[in-house]
């Protein structure tokens, strides 16, 4: 990890993320590490993303893409940008999820997922035979068919009133979804989008720090022994991730 | 077909606190100890080192070092015409597993009982009378008095490294300290930590309402520190990665920062990992226990005989064990007959958050820094005119500022969307959170027994809860968070406050404590205390149950003091009463 922790040498032509996967991320970052060498020129990836290509240049680990483009329009009204900073799109909120739903939290690897299921009181929590990641499969593709319905559209190209109101009824349990509890969606897309916006960058949401900047965090610091009796004074140290000071998993 | 394996002196269910207390003591003592722990192997170096430790997605979000419901879980009910559903994931309460059990990821909050918690039937009768206790209420004193456990407090005070400023030494009432606690041998180990903004806050609004704040005891330590048992540690660097986390700083008191140094190396001593213990074996009359079954990470079966079994899992799987393996009659609340599972019990909690015009850098913390109150907890107060049993401790803790779970937003903030996002970037370096932490009594309908449905890995049934919040903890909560929210009305510079009540029924959804207690409780009676006062089965004597399973019910603070000295307690009197004549230490 050790290497990590040290300041990338600046990259002369920036690199986006557009090819990155988290699979081929994380072996330049081994790369990185063990031949300290600058990841660009080991993969020799520099090319820059052209303007027309769409603002989903990530390469998806679980959603197809209509579901990313419904998760990245839902993502940036539940955290929009604004004048104090940018929102769940410039956090990749969207990548976080992805990797997220691919990965064991996903696939309720931990979860008891075994029947029978009985819809419960509230205060027994979740019930559903899904994972996160079929819960999320199944309600996407019954919004979308709502949004057809109602509007003749897809949510991604509503009016962002239109996309509140929708997420609103959703919250409320005001659509009923054939194959998914709206509820249990709405609860868990928002949880995991604020996740994504506020955890660790090395988890591929809050890029460049955007939701710990907004907030003022400074990222996991080890030492405030001196700092915790300077009441009411900022603390000044820039913002640092567990992968170093470009905190994130794509140097980007 | 279980293999069965060479016979050890003890053998020790779980590898957290108590066993490695247990684990220490009996080794010490000559006797061939082994203990199996079901999670996996973990120490300082490496698995809790600060280059990655600090990982609020992992550990606290994704639960990285507890159990995982797909292996354990149990199902749950508020009330007994319900039918019980399992706890899918966590949520309420996170228990621990892994070597260091929840000691490794606890926050380190080190408080012990009043003296009146342990006789709370007999003083709440003396004080108020018969008919103050509501029916169904099933409260008990403990059969083990403070002044009885005072030394064993000592002993894991000590153990742990607790910095804090003592309120009762030998009587006399200490400056700063907590004016209402037991009278105790001597002070803390180390003097309190360093205070952080809203301690300080809190400690000035506090003052000015007339209360006497003082600093909580922290098993974070405040100052280097080398414990009865030669093992160093750390001044804690205040990194605000106490709970949810291992401390890679050797801070935080854990069984790894205290005792396994020493422990491990103890010939006498070894423990195996990733060893499920389904069962207690019993001979023929069943009043002897003569080892365990177990499955390990393989999936193969052995039994492992021993001469003492000594359950030191959580709580709720000490009690679970009983039930699967017949130890002790279990409880059935509608002949209002049997022991084991009965009087579970939890906490009851609440908040006030607190926006104030100053950067409080709520990220600069530790798991036990915090000042409090405790005017309003055990009999501490007049409870006639209130008309409930029990209170709570009031507190700003400055444990850390994670923000994704630790984050606070004024009333009225929209959940998400742009008023969301501006609220949270207009107040999470400017706002903290005035807990309030409840006690809970126990009842009749409150219990723990064997789920008729759902199944567990090996096919054993679940454990089944039954809980609700009653109307005593309600009145009590609401009456401690109208206190809170005094003293969060004279904070300097407030800007606003949120009061989060826990109003109607209890729910496993939103996490509360890891407080639960209860299913084995302790006492002198048989007919309502599942083990004596020395924590010995009254059943199978060559059985001991440790943990907070043993509390007839919950009082207002945080159990681990009373955990470490309760196992310290029963440590003295398997060493030196029990080995000297095996048998019942308590003739029934």
């Amino acid at each position: 990890m050790a290497a990590h922790r040290t300041e990338p040498a600046p990259a002369a032509a920036p690199r986006p993320a557009a090819e990155e996967s988290p699979v081929f991320a994380s072996r330049r970052l081994i790369l990185k590490a063990t031949l300290t060498l600058p990841a660009l020129s080991v993969l020799g990836c520099t090319k820059r993303r052209p303007e027309s290509t769409p603002p989903h240049p990530d390469p998806l680990a679980y959603f197809k893409p209509g579901e990313r483009d419904f998760i990245d329009a839902a993502t940036q009204r539940l955290i929009p940008d604004g004048d104090d900073g940018l929102g769940a799109r410039a956090a990749a909120v969207t990548v976080f999820i992805d990797s997220q739903l691919a990965g064991p939290y996903g696939q309720a690897a931990a979860w008891y997922m075994e029947g029978p299921f009985a819809k419960g009181t509230p205060e027994q929590g979740y019930q559903l035979a899904l994972t996160p990641a079929q819960l999320y499969r199944a309600a996407i593709a019954d919004i979308e068919a709502h949004c057809q319905n109602a509007f003749g559209k897809r949510f991604a190209a509503l009016a962002t009133a239109d996309q509140d109101a929708t997420l609103h009824a959703l919250e409320k349990g005001d659509i009923d979804l054939p194959h998914a509890s709206a509820k249990d969606f709405f609860e868990m897309l928002l949880k995991n989008t604020q996740e994504g916006f506020l955890a660790d960058p090395l988890y591929g949401g809050n890029r460049d720090f955007t939701g710990w900047r907004l907030v003022g965090f400074p990222g996991p610091r080890y030492n405030y022994m001196f700092d915790i009796t300077q009441y009411g004074k900022p603390y000044t140290l820039p913002t640092v991730g567990l992968l170093g000071r470009n905190g994130n998993l794509v140097w980007s | 077909m279980a293999t069965k394996l060479p016979s050890v002196d003890v053998v020790l269910v779980g590898f957290g606190w108590t066993a490695s207390i247990l684990g220490h003591e009996l080794a010490e003592a000559g006797l061939q100890v082994l203990a199996l722990e079901r999670g996996i192997y973990r120490d300082t170096v490496p698995d809790f080192a600060t280059t990655h430790i600090q990982d609020e997605l992992k550990y606290a979000v994704r639960n990285s070092m507890f159990e995982d419901p797909k292996r354990e879980t149990l199902t749950f009910r508020n009330s007994m015409e319900q039918t019980a559903l399992p706890m899918r994931h966590l949520g309420s309460f996170r228990p621990g597993s892994g070597v260091g059990g929840a000691g490794v990821h606890w926050n380190g909050q080190t408080w012990r009982f009043l003296p009146t918690d342990f006789k709370i039937r007999s003083e709440t009768e003396s004080r108020y009378g018969k008919n103050f206790i509501p029916a169904g209420m099933t409260i008990q004193d403990w059969g083990v008095t403070y002044e009885e456990l005072e030394p064993y407090y000592d002993k894991f005070e000590y153990l742990c490294g607790v910095s804090g400023q003592a309120g009762n030494v030998q009587g006399e009432i200490q400056a700063g300290g907590n004016p209402f606690e037991g009278p105790r041998s001597r002070g803390y180990p180390l003097p309190p930590l360093l205070r952080s903004a809203g301690t300080v806050l809190f400690d000035k609004a506090a003052r000015d309402v007339g209360f006497k704040p003082f600093a909580c005891p922290a098993a974070n330590t405040s100052a280097a520190y080398t414990n009865p048992l030669g093992v160093q540690m750390g001044p804690c660097t205040y990194c605000g990665y106490c709970e949810w986390f291992g401390c890679g700083n050797y801070s935080k008191a854990s069984p790894q920062s205290t005792i396994l140094p020493v422990l491990l190396k103890n010939k006498n001593f070894s423990y195996r990992t990733r060893c499920d213990v389904t069962k207690v074996n019993l001979d023929a009359s069943g009043k002897r226990a003569t080892g365990v079954t177990y499955v390990d990470g393989q999936g193969r079966e052995f039994e492992q005989p021993a001469e003492l079994v000594i359950l030191c899992a959580f709580a709720q799987h000490n009690v679970h064990l009983m039930l699967l393996s017949g130890i002790g009659r279990k409880y059935d609340p509608q002949a209002n007959t049997g022991v084991v599972g009965r009087n579970y019990a939890y906490q009851i909690t609440s908040s006030v958050d607190v926006f104030v015009d100053e950067l409080m850098n709520p990220f600069m913390g530790a798991g036990a820094l915090g000042q409090a109150i405790d005017e309003f907890n055990g009999d501490n107060f007049d409870h006639g005119p209130e008309g409930f049993v029990g209170g709570g401790y009031i507190a700003l803790w400055t444990t850390g500022g994670r923000p994704i779970l630790q984050n606070h937003v004024p009333e009225g903030t929209p959940k998400w969307g742009e008023g969301w996002k501006k609220a949270m970037a207009q107040n999470y370096l400017k706002s903290a959170s005035i807990a309030t932490h409840g006690s809970v009594m126990s009842y009749r309908d409150s219990y723990l027994d064997l789920d008729p449905t759902y199944r567990d890995i090996y096919g054993n049934p679940l454990l089944r809860l039954t809980f609700d919040f009653h109307d005593n903890e309600h009145k009590m909560s609401r009456f401690i968070t109208d206190k809170a929210t005094l003293i969060a009305k004279a904070l300097p510079k407030l800007r606003s406050y949120k009061v989060n009540q826990r109003d109607g029924h209890y729910s496993i959804v939103p996490y509360q404590t890891t407080h639960n207690t209860g299913g084995a409780a302790m006492g002198d009676d048989p007919s309502t205390s599942a083990v004596n006062r020395y924590l010995q089965s009254w059943d199978v004597p060559n059985v001991f149950v440790m943990g907070a399973s043993v509390f007839p019910q919950n009082a207002g603070y945080n159990p681990t003091g009373t955990v470490g000295a309760l196992t310290y307690w029963a440590a003295d009197a398997i060493r030196n009463r029990y080995l000297k004549n095996p048998g019942p230490l308590v003739q029934a």
